[in-house]
C-alpha cells in the first residue's frame, strides 16, 4: 500500500483507470485507499469476477459515490470497503489500517467503532424503539442502556425526530425509518459512513431531504461518506462520483454533469 | 446487548408464546407422565412404606418382589433372632384369604398377620379404632378403601337380590366377616398405602391369621428386624445371611428390589417411557421449529447487529440469552401445571408422586430441547455474511 499526501502512489492493476485515485478535493488524508483489488464469488463454472482490480481513493471529508448498472460490483466494493467482504488480492487501506492483515474478530470491533451504516432496506429492529435502534451501536461498543439511549434521544433531535423517540419503526415513514438509520449510523462518531442505496425507497422529496441530512450532519472534516446509489437525482450531492461497470472502475469525476458528459 | 436480545425474542409475541407453549407442553407432559409413573412404581413398594418400624426384611431367598410370597417354617424366627446385632425380630403373615360377604358373595382379601404381642407391622394410619383392638378376639381391622367399596354391604331384597338404586352400606367397626370359614370382627378401619394389589386389606395378629389360612407347614412369610443401636445395616444383613441361609434387605434395598422387579417383567417402564419420549420429542418438534424460525426470521437482524460491529460472540450470548429464558419459562409453567396436576388428582385414585429426581429429568430434558433449538440457530448465525444486510 502506497499513499503519499492522500494521493495514490501507482496506477493499480487489472482495470484500474489512470487518475481515478485523483481527488476532487482533500481536506484531509485518504480515508480509504485501494489497488487492484479483487474480488470473486463461487468456484468452476460458478466463478464470478465481482471486482477486478479496483483502485480507488477516498478522502476525508469527502462524499464518493459509486454508480453503475446492476451487478457491476458496487455493493461488493462497499462490503470490502467497510471490512465486510475479505478482498482476494490487491492492497485495502481505511484510515491507514490494512483490514485483510485483522483478524474477522479484530475487523468486526474496528467495524464498530469506525464504521456507521446505512442500509437501503433500514434494517431498523421492529421491537425495539427509535431511540433505541439509534442507541444500539453504543451498547455493541459496551455502553450501559440507559446513557446510551439518553445519547440516542439526544441525536435524534438534532435529525429532527424528537417527537418519534418512542416510536416504533413500523409507526415511522420510510423517510422517518431512514433519518433513524442515519442516526444510528452516526451515534458512536464513526469515521467512515457507507450507505447503500439510501434514498431507493424513498420518494424524491424525501430523498433530497435525507441526501441534505446526511451532507450536513455527518460530513466532517476526518471523516468520509461513500455512498452505493442508482439515483440520478442525489449525484448532485456528490463531491465525487466513481462510475463502476464490470468489476472496475471505469471513471472518477467531480460532478454530475461530468459524468454525464464523459458517457 | 442482553435487552435487545430480549426485546428480539418478546416482541414477536406469537413466536415467543409458541416457544414456550412448546417448552411448557414437553415439561408438562415429561413431568406429569413421569410422576405417573414414580407412582405407580411407588405403589410396588406400598406395603414396605406401611411397615415402618423394621430395619430388615428377611424373606425365602427365592422371593422376587413383596408380593412374591414364599412361606418359611416359623422356626426360623428364633433363628434370627439368635443373630448377633438384631435387637428384635418379629413375624408377619401376608397371604390372600378369602372373605364370604353377608350376601353370599367371596372377596379375596390381602390378610396381613403382625405379632400377637407387639402388634409390629400393624396399620400404619388408624381411621377409626385402635391398633390395640386386635388383641381383642377374632379381632381384625380392614382398610378404609376396602370397607367402603369391596367389603360394603349391599342392600337385598327378601330373596337376596340386590336393591337397585339402593346405596351401599360401608362395613363399620362392630362388624363381622367370615373369613375362610372363620368368623372375625372389625375392631378398626385403617388407612394403608395403594399397591398394585387392589383387594382389600385385612390385619390381624400373626396367630390368628395362620388360624384364618389353609393349614400348611410353612405360615411364616417375612420376618422383620429391628438392628441394634450402632449396628452396621449392611453388615446384619450379612450376617443374618450367613447364619440363616435366609435372604435379609433393609427396607429401602426390598422396595428396590421390588421396583426392579416390575421394571424388567412389566411393560410398565416401556409405556410410560414412550410417553415421556413423546413428550421430549414433540416439545423439540414445537419449540426447537418455533425457536429456529425465529432466529430465521431475525437473521436480517442479525446480519445488521454482525455488520455493526457484533461478534460472532457476543451474538452467540444472545441466542443463549433468548434460549435460558424460553427454557427458564417453559420449565416453570410446565412443572407448575404438573404440580397442579398432581393436587387436583392427589385425592383420586391416579398415582402421581412428584420427586425431585423427576423434576431434574424434566429440567435435563427442557435444556437438552433449548440447547438443541439454540445450536441450530447458532450455526445459522456463525456462518450468516453480514453482507446479506446490502441485499436490498
Amino acid at each position: 500500500m502506497v499513499v503519499v499526501n492522500g494521493q495514490p502512489g501507482g496506477g493499480g492493476g487489472g482495470g484500474g483507470v489512470p487518475g481515478n485515485g485523483a481527488s476532487g478535493k482533500a481536506p484531509g488524508g485518504a480515508a480509504v485507499h485501494m489497488r487492484g483489488v479483487t474480488k470473486h464469488y463461487g468456484e468452476g463454472t460458478a466463478r464470478v469476477m465481482a471486482l477486478r482490480g479496483v483502485d480507488l481513493d477516498v478522502q476525508q471529508g469527502q462524499l464518493m459515490m459509486l454508480v453503475g448498472p446492476s451487478g457491476c460490483g458496487k455493493t461488493t466494493l462497499i462490503s470490502v470497503i467497510a471490512g465486510i467482504l475479505d478482498r482476494d488480492d490487491g492492497d485495502c487501506a481505511v484510515f491507514d489500517r490494512d483490514l485483510s492483515a485483522m483478524s474477522q474478530r479484530k475487523r468486526t470491533l474496528w467495524r464498530g467503532q469506525s464504521v456507521g451504516f446505512v442500509f437501503q432496506a433500514f434494517n431498523l429492529m421492529p421491537t425495539l424503539t427509535a431511540a433505541e435502534n439509534v442507541a444500539v451501536p453504543l451498547m455493541l461498543l459496551g455502553e450501559g442502556r440507559h446513557a446510551a439511549v439518553k445519547k440516542a434521544s439526544e441525536l435524534m433531535t438534532r435529525v429532527g425526530l424528537e417527537d418519534k423517540i418512542r416510536s416504533l419503526p413500523s409507526q415511522l415513514s420510510g423517510g422517518q425509518q431512514q433519518r433513524v438509520a442515519i442516526a444510528r449510523a452516526l451515534i458512536h462518531e464513526p469515521r467512515l459512513i457507507v450507505c447503500d442505496e439510501p434514498t431507493s425507497a424513498l420518494d424524491h422529496e424525501t430523498g433530497h431531504v435525507i441526501m441534505q441530512l446526511l451532507k450536513s450532519v455527518a460530513l466532517k472534516e476526518d471523516r468520509a461518506l461513500v455512498i452505493v446509489t442508482h439515483d440520478q437525482r442525489i449525484f448532485e450531492f456528490a463531491d465525487r462520483i466513481a462510475r463502476m461497470d464490470d468489476g472496475r472502475i471505469m471513471k472518477v469525476v467531480n460532478s454530475a454533469a461530468e459524468l454525464n458528459n464523459t458517457k | 446487548m442482553n435487552f435487545v436480545a430480549l426485546r428480539m425474542l418478546m416482541g414477536d409475541r406469537a413466536k415467543y408464546l409458541g416457544i414456550i407453549m412448546g417448552l411448557t407442553f414437553a415439561s408438562l407432559l415429561i413431568t406429569q407422565q413421569a410422576s405417573i409413573f414414580v407412582g405407580l412404581m411407588s405403589r410396588t413398594f406400598g406395603f414396605i412404606t406401611d411397615t415402618g418400624l423394621p430395619d430388615i426384611w428377611v424373606m425365602d431367598p427365592k422371593v422376587q418382589f413383596v408380593d412374591d410370597i414364599k412361606p418359611m417354617q416359623d422356626t426360623m424366627l428364633l433363628r434370627v433372632r439368635g443373630v448377633e446385632g438384631v435387637a428384635w425380630a418379629m413375624p408377619l403373615y401376608k397371604g390372600l384369604l378369602k372373605a364370604r360377604l353377608q350376601n353370599g358373595n367371596f372377596q379375596t382379601c390381602n390378610v396381613i398377620g403382625v405379632d400377637d404381642a407387639t402388634l409390629v407391622g400393624g396399620p400404619p394410619e388408624m381411621v377409626e379404632g385402635s391398633v390395640a383392638n386386635l388383641r381383642r378376639a377374632e379381632s381384625v381391622i380392614v382398610d378404609d378403601v376396602g370397607a367402603g367399596g369391596k367389603l360394603a354391604r349391599i342392600p337385598t331384597d327378601d330373596n337376596g337380590a340386590p336393591i337397585k338404586g339402593a346405596k351401599i352400606e360401608p362395613l363399620k367397626v362392630g362388624d363381622t366377616l367370615e373369613l375362610n370359614d372363620h368368623r372375625a370382627v372389625v375392631v378398626g378401619l385403617c388407612r394403608v398405602s395403594r399397591t398394585f394389589q387392589s383387594q382389600p386389606v385385612v390385619y390381624t395378629t400373626y396367630s390368628r391369621a395362620t388360624q384364618f389360612a389353609p393349614r400348611e407347614r410353612k405360615l411364616l412369610s417375612f420376618v422383620l428386624v429391628k438392628a441394634d443401636a450402632g449396628v452396621d445395616h449392611a453388615e446384619l444383613c450379612a450376617r443374618i445371611k450367613r447364619t440363616t441361609g435366609l435372604e435379609a434387605l433393609e427396607s429401602a434395598a426390598f422396595s428396590w428390589t421390588t421396583v426392579m422387579y416390575f421394571m424388567k417383567y412389566t411393560g410398565i417402564p416401556i409405556n410410560f417411557g414412550i410417553a415421556v419420549l413423546l413428550g421430549f420429542l414433540v416439545g423439540t418438534a414445537i419449540a426447537g421449529q418455533t425457536f429456529y424460525n425465529f432466529t430465521l426470521d431475525n437473521l436480517r437482524h442479525f446480519g445488521a447487529l454482525k455488520a455493526m460491529g457484533a461478534t460472532n460472540g457476543r451474538l452467540l450470548r444472545m441466542i443463549l440469552l433468548q434460549s435460558i429464558v424460553v427454557g427458564v419459562i417453559g420449565y416453570g409453567l410446565g412443572i407448575g401445571l404438573a404440580s397442579l396436576f398432581g393436587q387436583l388428582t392427589g385425592k383420586t385414585e391416579l398415582a402421581f408422586r412428584l420427586v425431585w429426581q423427576v423434576l431434574a429429568i424434566s429440567g435435563g430434558a427442557i435444556t437438552v430441547i433449548c440447547a438443541l433449538s439454540a445450536v441450530l440457530s447458532m450455526q445459522k448465525v456463525i456462518r450468516l455474511e453480514p453482507a446479506i444486510v446490502f441485499k436490498g
